[in-house]
């Protein structure tokens, strides 16, 4: 039964990421403005993963990218670590920078074809001087390519020579080479083949465990989401439509979207399938003038 | 699709397990590596109009270098003893042999003009008597110098405008774009001619008037290709390293540009050329006695009809430059197409 | 049951610079009338090659190397290519993975749906523009008569995949061949699509080779199923008995690979590495480096299709006669069990609904 968020967080913890009233639009007051995101908040907790789930075009990327920073809002704040990103000076913005990182969808847009990989993955390292010398960056290159499970004979390669899920491994280690403590992976195993799906997966959830991290975790695959998340929001043109626990979320939904998301979601299991009916949703119902919040 | 028989040979220890290999061996990749620049260049190697331009190119250049320091005899020294003479070499294969039909008569030119023997002008001279395989080798020089300099303003210029407009975006685009505009909707000419009145004409007036207006095109397709590179993952992920834009440029920007830079320099310097040659054919170009190969063309066009050698032979280096030039841009463009690879 | 297609061991090389990419390496399978066939596989695997030799809309690096592809009693891979016109889009269609960039942007919808009867001379404009509104109609496109004079840009992904869809059946065809047609598409459009596939079959009759790696989405539409791998057919039968009954290794790694929505908290099983490069594929099984079962014999060999029912093969060695019973992953043996249980009280077959609450 649906339980508040002060039930399920029995012991209070401490959070990382405060979103309130945020509002993304763009090419606002002209003919072609976009709604990307329209007002939604939402906390995220030190060591958790927090699914966002939505259809194409709901807002999730531009959530991800206000949070870290690629856009400038349109209004609301964002609190990373109880401190308004917005008003970081640019003296402690890399300091920002490297605390949070990115993961990104596409692997093969996602690392830079003219690099080697030691370059791609030291790049982090270099901006923050977190080495002191040639030695000490490719001990730490060989380092983080083990950590993702790579060998050291891939650091003088070009991306092109990799399979999806090798290259994806490679963004990871990217991200992780700053140690940051909270990380947004956009869509992390979309372009990937079910039997690499996995190996990113298992691989996310292990460093996650090993240096508590933090994730925002988006998708639209929900079983994937619901593995890997505890808590999971639903969004939907721009706006959130339920937040709950991952399994509160898909046991009892309480929107009519989210049921309609969940009827839609197909199961490696015909028997399922033949039975599995489909709820449509009428997004109509949420433009009848009444004022929304997520209760 | 039934049960095949099979011939293979078991023995006991086939079902042995061993289970799958080890991490390290399955995620070895066994082709070699190659770099970007590396497989381009393979594919360009498969080009064979774009290498053999390649290698016309690099001759016509070295002998330009040459020619800087040596050459057959004073491009500028004028004998009119010896005007007008044909081209004529040593052994005097059909075509140098130095006569020339007068009024359906075969005559040796150099007899009459007695050129003492054992001096030889390869492709003859002109009206002044001057050595027009000289000239040409000067000639060549200098129109590939005005392609370079001219390419030089396009990469100085054009690059970091096209870089920053694309880059920045919003307003400061907006502005760069209209600026852009307006110089291009000037046409070449009369910037050219405004230069003359400002300047001598000469080498330097050209040049700086192409610049002026040569680097609206790269700076046009810089622009394009940032504007795409900007939302590229990898851009993204260097923002959200920290990386200052300064470096985004350098790393991620330039190199990523590099294909487009090239190419198109490909393709302006025979512009360049081009348009020095019809300047000076036209008579506001280089001024007299330097050759260049737009000087060449006009002073041969005025004799064209009873001593065509002076034309062809400028006309001929104009055209295989142009052309080379050419095709190794497409070439390149395709090498550096993965797309068009397959 | 009435095969109307059959392809026997086809195999298609690739050249590239690199050399020669070794895509089908002997596939043989056949479609049955009124069935849908599912292809799934990894990148890279060779289902499109497969469905494009068919259309013959290779590229043209492309060599077979062997091989018939009968149809109606004819290989057409002999025929020539205006026979071959006169088959495509008219006999077999085809749907493309990309809504975007499989429709004309500048001719109105109602004409590209009725282009195929035009230029196959099988009706008049009148009655080929009233066959393509029904069709329209047919797929789910409201208000059909009034959209046929719009373009392209002004419907949404879902809508032009349905229109893509639309073109394809104008003909009636005997064949579709759908390309991964929902991999674009959200899971809510996707589900629609598949909806109305099954809903179109129904309809008129059509066979369907469906092309995807997504399983859920071939438990949902296929009735018999062909896994591929590294240009092999590894492993084929009944939905049915793909999914709760697999034999072959890879099979079993895909399944368990996937997050059922009870999956708990413990490690998603992975399968390790990555696919053979095609450029010089092993010389035995070509899953075998991948293979926590591999037996020398896999190093060595490639293995023939052992047969388990008469609709069920698979290419491993552990079928084998000789070779030692060896324990599927847990999740596969859940699933055994549960086909079991289904057998025994007579579910399967029938196709009969069971109600399951998603709520539950
Ligand atoms: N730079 C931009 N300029 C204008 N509109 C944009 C821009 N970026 C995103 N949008 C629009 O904002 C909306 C939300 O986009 P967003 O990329 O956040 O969706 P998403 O949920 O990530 O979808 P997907 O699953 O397809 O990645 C879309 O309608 C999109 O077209
Ligand atoms: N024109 C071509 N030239 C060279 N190789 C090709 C060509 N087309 C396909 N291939 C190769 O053939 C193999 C099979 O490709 P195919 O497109 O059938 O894969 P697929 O199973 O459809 O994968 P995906 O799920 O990515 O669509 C791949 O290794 C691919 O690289
Ligand atoms: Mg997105
Ligand atoms: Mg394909």
């Amino acid at each position: 039964m649906p339980k508040d968020n002060e039930t399920i967080d029995a012991q209070p913890r401490k959070k990382l990421v405060q979103v309130k009233h945020l509002k993304q639009y763009f090419n606002p007051g002209k003919p072609n403005e976009v709604k990307a995101i329209d007002d939604i908040s939402f906390d995220i907790y030190e060591g958790e993963t927090f699914g966002l789930v939505g259809e194409s075009g709901s807002g999730k990327s531009t959530t991800g990218r206000s949070i870290i920073r690629l856009y400038k809002p349109t209004s609301g704040e964002i609190l990373f670590n109880g401190k308004d990103i917005s008003k970081i000076k640019h003296r402690d913005m890399l300091e920002f920078r490297r605390e949070m990182q990115m993961i990104f969808q596409d692997p093969y847009a996602s690392l830079n074809p003219r690099m080697k990989v030691k370059d791609i993955i030291a790049e982090g390292l270099d901006v923050h001087h977190l080495v002191k010398n040639d030695q000490e960056r490719d001990a730490r290159v060989n380092e983080l390519l083990n950590l993702v499970g790579l060998s050291h004979d891939h650091a003088t390669r070009y991306p092109h020579e990799f399979s999806g899920g090798q290259r994806q491994r490679i963004g990871i280690a990217r991200a992780l080479a700053v140690q940051p403590r909270f990380i947004i992976a956009d869509e992390p195993i979309s372009a990937l083949d079910v039997s690499i799906q996995a190996q990113v997966v298992n691989l996310l959830r292990e460093i996650q465990q090993e240096q508590n991290l933090t994730y925002l975790f988006i998708a639209h695959d929900l079983s994937m989401v619901k593995y890997i998340s505890d808590r999971i929001a639903v969004m939907h043109n721009g706006r959130l439509m339920e937040l709950s626990t991952a399994d509160e979320v898909y046991n009892h939904p309480l929107h009519p979207y989210t049921k309609s998301l969940l009827s839609a979601v197909p199961l490696p299991d015909p028997m399922y399938e033949r039975s599995r009916r489909r709820k449509d949703y009428d997004s109509s119902i949420e433009f009848d003038g009444k004022p929304r919040t997520l209760k | 699709m039934a049960e095949q028989t099979n011939q293979i040979k078991l023995n006991k220890n086939s079902f042995n397990k061993v289970g799958a290999n080890d991490v390290d061996e399955q995620e070895k990749i066994s082709a070699p590596s190659l770099t970007f620049l590396q497989d381009a260049i393979r594919r360009l190697k498969k080009n064979k109009a774009a290498i053999i331009s390649l290698w016309l190119l690099v001759i016509i250049i070295m002998i330009s270098i040459i020619s800087i320091w040596w050459t057959p005899s004073d491009p500028n020294a004028q004998h009119v003893a010896y005007a007008n003479l044909p081209p004529k070499i040593a052994n005097g294969i059909p075509g140098f042999t130095g006569k020339a039909s007068v009024g359906g008569e075969i005559v040796d030119k150099y007899a009459q003009a007695n050129v003492p023997k054992g001096t030889y002008y390869v492709l003859g001279t002109d009206y002044l008597g001057r050595d027009l395989f000289s000239r040409l080798m000067k000639g060549v020089a200098l129109s590939l110098l005005i392609g370079m300099l001219a390419t030089l303003f396009d990469l100085v210029i054009g690059i970091p405008y096209g870089i920053i407009s694309g880059w920045k975006g919003g307003r400061t685009d907006t502005i760069m774009q209209r600026i852009i505009e307006i110089i291009s909707s000037i046409p070449n000419l009369v910037v050219v001619i405004l230069m003359l009145l400002l300047f001598t004409p000469g080498l330097g007036s050209i040049v700086v008037a192409m610049g002026i207006t040569g680097w609206i095109t790269m700076a046009r397709l810089v622009r394009a290709e940032t504007l795409t590179l900007k939302s590229q993952e990898y851009v993204l992920a260097a923002r959200t390293l920290g990386e200052s834009s300064f470096k985004i440029a350098i790393k991620h920007l330039i190199p990523n540009l590099s294909s487009t830079i090239i190419i198109q320099t490909m393709f302006s310097i025979p512009t360049a050329i081009f348009f020095e040659a019809f300047l000076s054919f036209i008579g506001i170009g280089i001024p007299a006695p330097n050759a260049s190969l737009g000087t060449l063309l006009s002073d041969g066009q005025k004799t064209f009809r009873f001593l065509p050698y002076q034309m062809w032979y400028p006309a001929a280096a104009i055209s295989i430059i142009m052309i080379a030039f050419n095709l190794l841009a497409d070439g390149l463009r395709d090498a550096f197409d993965p797309k068009a690879s397959e | 049951m009435e095969k109307i297609l059959d392809v026997k061991n086809l195999k298609i090389n690739f050249s590239t610079f690199a050399g020669q990419v070794q895509a089908i390496r002997d596939v043989s399978f056949h479609l049955n009338k009124g069935e849908t066939l599912a292809i799934v596989g990894e990148s890279g695997s060779g289902k499109s090659v497969t469905v494009r030799s068919i259309m013959a809309l290779l590229a043209n690096n492309a060599h077979i190397d062997g091989g018939e592809i009968d149809f109606k009693g004819q290989d057409i891979l002999k025929m020539s290519p205006r026979e071959i016109e006169k088959i495509r889009g008219n006999d077999i269609s085809m749907i493309f993975q990309d809504p975007m960039t499989s429709l004309d942007p500048t001719m109105p919808i109602g004409k590209q749906v009725a282009e195929p009867l035009l230029i196959h001379g099988s009706m008049n404009h009148a009655n080929a523009m009233a066959r393509a509104e029904e069709v329209l109609k047919l797929v789910g496109i409201d208000n059909a008569k009034n959209r046929m004079k719009d373009y392209p840009h002004q419907f949404s992904g879902g809508q032009r995949q349905r229109i893509v869809i639309a073109i394809a059946i104008v003909n009636y065809p005997e064949i579709l061949l759908a390309d991964e047609p929902t991999t674009a598409l959200d899971v809510t459009i996707q589900a629609q699509i598949i909806d109305l596939m099954k809903d179109l079959q129904h309809k008129i009759g059509t066979s369907i080779i469906f092309i995807t790696h997504d399983l859920g989405v071939v438990a949902g539409i296929a009735d018999r199923v062909a896994v591929m791998y590294a240009g092999k057919i590894i492993e084929y039968g009944t939905v049915d008995e793909i999914f709760y009954d697999p034999k072959h290794p890879y099979t079993w790694g895909l399944l368990n690979s996937m997050p059922t929505l009870d999956t708990s908290s413990k490690r998603l099983y992975a399968i390790p590495g990555t696919p053979p490069n095609l450029l010089d594929p092993p010389a035995g099984d070509a899953f075998a480096p991948r293979n926590p079962y591999t037996m020398e014999i896999d190093h060595e060999a490639m293995p023939p299709f052992f047969k388990v029912t008469d609709t069920h093969y698979a290419a491993t060695w552990l079928l084998h006669p000789d070779a030692p019973q060896v324990d599927p992953p847990l999740a596969i043996k859940k699933r055994q069990a549960e086909y079991r249980e289904l057998l025994a009280s007579g579910q399967i077959g029938s196709h009969k609904a069971k109600e399951v609450d998603q709520n539950a």
